[in-house]
């Protein structure tokens, strides 16, 4: 178990907090994002199974998860001072602290080996990340931070009768506390099965609400839309990353006592369904950071569709986290950085950010291109994956539906994209001062240079972590 | 026997809830069922353990007391005392809050129970709890009587986590105690700067966003 990558983001907050400096408060931000990565880059160097009756402990599946939330908080936290100096009529204060909170949060979630320390992980994540949404403070956030607790509550509220639900499936078959998640797999044959099955109903409409999935998306677009690009990229790639992982936990339990064939259904049926509810809303969308967040639903779409393809496709899933965090931070960082310059994000005000803000419009045409499967970024090798085996594992129709609406959102997305990017300039256009800068598009050029990297190679250890995580998902200890 | 009756008055004060259009007898109802609900662990015979007792003074003093008196402070800081228009009005709510208990009957009645313990209405109870919860967010347009739909589908968390009290208090405590006390208090905050934006707590003030 390794605490300091708990605490000292934690730590980081309360210090980021109490001091009145702004620029040490930043690189308190920065230094502990790197501290963190570092940290973890050799805690995971001695990955394995933590040992039994260990309520934390950093596995395979844990530990894929927080490096990637790792990985993309580096991002944020580089392109964070930039931004704040962009914002000095904004606490800092506040917004420092929920975002190292939510680190140390996150990285309690990764290494909890028992289901109720992962619903507490995941309630004051949502705790940590509300003031985020607020940070505009006018009524727009406020009403969109209203529909994110309001609608999260209900779903964390739902998560935990499901864990409650399979709380109770081990406890009416005899298995004694505590509940860790090793436990339930190892003895998952005595688990009650009804209640396994309402139980991982619950926890995934309520994760899934975490997540975004439809129909439970619907605060998604209003919070992602009138957040700041930065907490934009870390809702759309660490906020559901852990909502993701606390379904998997379940999961590889549900996977373990037999259930998988009934479980795997829900999910390919939520995946679809996701996935075609954010097309419709793609289409003909004015507004680009609620395109991001439809795409995001989207993406959650996917992930659980390769969960529910299951085998080859699972462990690409998994590697869909990665591509999808990546990718998602580039766009979200590029589309805050237009939105400043031209003080909206409605198309016909916003057109042609290839002449005015030229990096910036570059980063989100591909960023566009890379998420939505153009080879040679990672998600495309995700995505070709997942669509590869449920073709050739009997899913045909899956497969091709999977397909059929990729290429649909693909159109739909590009259309809005494309205006803003190369659209003629309009008379009703504003001009704002911002221009980018190195600091305000570094941080997107290396994110989106590490999914290109991740398309074509990954290391042997990483390669290793991911089938050993994609086997856990599938319900081996 | 006890426990069967307060079981039975929880479920009515459910239809009180959703019948009623004055918010502060709302959240009155609402302080009584946490009360009632409070008072349960005690009547399941389990004995006086330490972990029965506090649950039981935390769920009294948390649901009876602290959050309506929150409530009412925010209440008395915008003059409104009526649900007016509520999306889905009270006749067509208390027929949907009698359906939903009948499906929890049938629902609860497809769950096998641990033999021999007085949980017999325990889930059914829960799940028309948390439905009654449910329909309050979704049908009221005040943002605070969507907050006592939530502690209405709080209350009905709190009714099955008791049938793991004596297994698993600690996981059951933890839950549902943080759920409850961290879901009002942030909603609170949240209220307080809707009052303060808006001058008002009408949640169709909260509809400029979307598509």
């Amino acid at each position: 178990m390794t605490w300091y990558l708990i605490v000292l983001p934690l730590l980081a907050a309360g210090v980021a907090f109490a001091i009145p400096s702004p620029i040490w408060r930043v690189r308190i931000l920065t230094a502990t994002a790197i501290l963190h990565l570092i940290g973890l880059l050799v805690a995971l160097r001695g990955w394995g199974t933590p040992p039994a009756g260990a309520w934390l402990g950093l596995d395979a599946l844990g530990g894929w998860v927080l490096l990637v939330i790792s990985v993309l908080f580096l991002v944020c936290a580089l392109y964070a001072p930039a931004y704040l100096a962009l914002r000095p009529d904004r606490d800092g204060r506040i917004f420092t602290g929920s975002l190292l909170s939510f680190l140390g949060l996150a990285s309690l979630l990764a290494q909890s080996q028992h289901p109720g320390i992962t619903w507490v992980a995941i309630e004051t994540t949502t705790l940590a990340t509300a003031p985020l949404i607020y940070f505009n403070h006018n009524r727009h956030s406020l009403e969109a931070t209203w529909k994110y607790l309001l609608i999260g509550s209900v779903g964390i509220a739902l998560a935990l009768l499901g864990t409650l639900f399979i709380a109770y499936a081990a406890n009416m078959g005899g298995v004694e506390e505590p509940l860790l998640y090793g436990r339930l797999m190892h003895d998952s044959a005595l688990l009650s099965r009804p209640w396994l099955r309402a139980g991982f109903v619950l926890t995934l409409v309520g994760y899934g609400t975490k997540m975004g999935l439809a129909p439970m998306h619907t605060w998604k677009p209003d919070a992602y839309g009138e957040t700041p690009g930065i907490v934009g990229a870390l809702l759309a790639g660490g906020v559901t990353s852990c909502a993701f992982l606390a379904l998997l936990r379940i999961y590889a339990v549900v996977a373990a006592a037999g259930e998988a064939p009934f479980a795997r259904e829900l999910l390919v049926g939520f995946g679809l369904l996701s996935m075609t509810w954010a097309m419709v809303f793609m289409v003909r969308q004015l507004d680009f950071k609620r395109l991001l967040a439809y795409s995001s639903v989207e993406h959650m779409g996917i992930l659980v569709l390769g969960i529910g393809i299951g085998g080859n496709a699972a462990k690409f899933a998994l590697f869909h986290l990665a591509a999808n965090a990546l990718v998602k931070s580039v766009l979200f960082l590029s589309a805050g950085n237009i939105h400043r310059s031209y003080a909206s994000k409605q198309l016909p005000f916003v057109t042609g950010a290839i002449r005015r803000t030229p990096i910036s419009g570059w980063l989100f045409l591909l960023g566009f291109l890379a998420i939505t499967g153009t080879p040679p970024f990672a998600p495309f090798i995700s995505e070709f994956n997942i669509a590869y085996t449920a073709l050739t594992t009997g899913h045909v129709w899956v497969g091709t539906a999977f397909l059929v609406l990729l290429g649909a959102i693909f159109l739909g997305m590009s259309d809005t994209v494309i205006k803003v990017v190369f659209g003629t300039p309009s008379a009703q256009r504003v001009r704002t001062p911002y221009k980018d800068t190195f600091a305000t598009t570094a941080p997107m050029i290396a994110a989106l240079a590490l999914a290109l990297v991740m398309g074509l190679w990954l290391p042997r250890p990483l390669q290793d972590m991911l089938q050993s995580a994609a086997l856990m998902v599938g319900g081996q200890p | 026997m006890l426990h069967d009756i307060l079981i039975t008055l929880t479920v009515l004060t459910n239809f009180t809830l959703v019948a009623t259009s004055r918010i502060h007898k709302s959240i009155q109802v609402a302080a009584f069922q946490g009360v009632l609900l409070g008072l349960l662990p005690l009547t399941l015979g389990l004995g006086f353990h330490i972990h029965i007792l506090l649950m039981a003074a935390a769920a009294v003093i948390v649901k009876g007391w602290f959050i309506p008196f929150l409530l009412r402070r925010a209440l008395a800081k915008v003059h409104i005392h009526r649900e007016v228009h509520p999306y889905i009005g009270y006749t067509v709510s208390l027929m949907l809050c009698a359906l939903g208990t009948g499906m929890s009957i049938v629902l609860a009645h497809n769950l096998p129970l641990k033999p021999g313990g007085p949980f017999a209405l325990f889930v059914p109870a829960a799940l028309a709890t948390l439905f009654t919860g449910f329909l309050l967010l979704v049908s009221r347009r005040k943002a605070i009587t969507q907050v006592v739909g939530y502690l209405v589908l709080e209350n009905g968390i709190y009714l099955f986590g008791l049938m793991l009290i004596e297994a698993m208090p600690i996981l059951v405590e933890t839950g549902v105690l943080l759920d409850l006390f961290v879901g009002i208090f942030v909603m609170g905050i949240v209220i307080n700067h809707i009052t303060v934006a808006f001058d008002s707590m009408d949640t169709r003030q909260l509809a400029e966003l979307k598509d």
